[in-house]
């Protein structure tokens, strides 16, 4: 598998959530996506980036276009250094909020890209890996 | 503070979603409204998210608490302009915003409230 190009981008405040989303709308495009994918990924990304600012006390986003023998992909990592996540499975869960969210961020964003990864632990941070296909 | 604006429209009221929504203007557009519709007596809101190409569970939930809001204030919501990428985007995250309408456009979302605020 070939990286193409990579970046990193900050995602602290809430307006870097925007940011995150256009960063991630032109990669895909530069991908190729089809426009409901697009869709999927970068809405994946507002979920995703907005934990990061709220729950993550901020953190960065990584991103790579990724070639796998020709299939083109857009990989991207939300990591920060907050508090982590003590119950994977129970914030894994549809409806689950410690906030006043609605719980569908993380299930949903699953949900909603071909490869979901998180890696977490109470006090550790959480980095959660998703990828895309086109 | 950047305002999303609401246009008076006889009895109803409508706002255009053009911008990119990030959290606090969502929260502002929320009261604005409830504000609007409290100090008009308006019957019936449309929301056009037309240039939205996106929603997320943030826009969404301020799409229903529009809507559930207005509902105590006698007035109607429908939700107009919804692309198709974002709707089958919606229906995935697992959002379904059972108690918000829906129209394909202004003018169809207009005669949709119409009909509702006669009955
Ligand atoms: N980056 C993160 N750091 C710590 N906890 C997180 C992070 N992301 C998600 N969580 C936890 O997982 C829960 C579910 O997240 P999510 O599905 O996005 O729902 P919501 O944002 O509506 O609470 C959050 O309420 C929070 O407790
Ligand atoms: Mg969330």
């Amino acid at each position: 598998m070939n990286v193409r190009s990579s970046g990193t981008q900050p995602i602290r405040v809430e307006q870097d959530v925007v940011l995150a989303r256009q960063t991630a709308r032109k990669l895909a495009t530069e991908c190729g996506m089809r426009l409901v994918d697009l869709t999927k990924m970068v809405t994946a990304v507002s979920e995703l980036a907005r934990n990061t600012v709220v729950y993550g006390g901020g953190g960065d986003m990584d991103w790579e276009i990724i070639d796998d023998f020709g299939r083109i992909g857009l990989r991207l990592v939300f990591r920060d250094e907050g508090p982590g996540i003590p119950d994977i499975k129970l914030a894994l869960t549809d409806g689950w909020t410690s906030g006043g969210g609605l719980g569908l961020g993380l299930t949903g964003a699953r949900r909603l890209v071909d490869e979901f990864e998180l890696d977490t632990a109470p006090g550790e941070g959480t980095r959660i890996t998703v990828t895309r296909w086109t | 503070m950047e305002r999303i604006p609401i246009l008076k429209m006889g009895d109803f009221l409508l706002v255009t979603i053009q911008v990119d929504m990030y959290d606090q203007l969502a929260l502002t557009l929320q009261d604005d409204l409830t504000e609007r519709i409290s100090r008009t007596s308006a019957r019936g809101v449309l929301i056009d998210i037309t240039a939205l190409d996106m929603v997320d569970s943030f826009i969404g939930r301020m799409i229903d608490t529009i809507s559930s809001l207005s509902k105590i204030m006698d007035a109607e919501t429908v939700l107009v302009g919804m692309q198709p990428a974002v709707a089958i985007t919606l229906v995935e995250l697992g959002l379904y915003l059972p108690g918000v309408s829906t129209a394909l456009d202004v003018e169809r979302g207009m005669k949709l409230l119409e009909q509702r605020v006669r009955l």
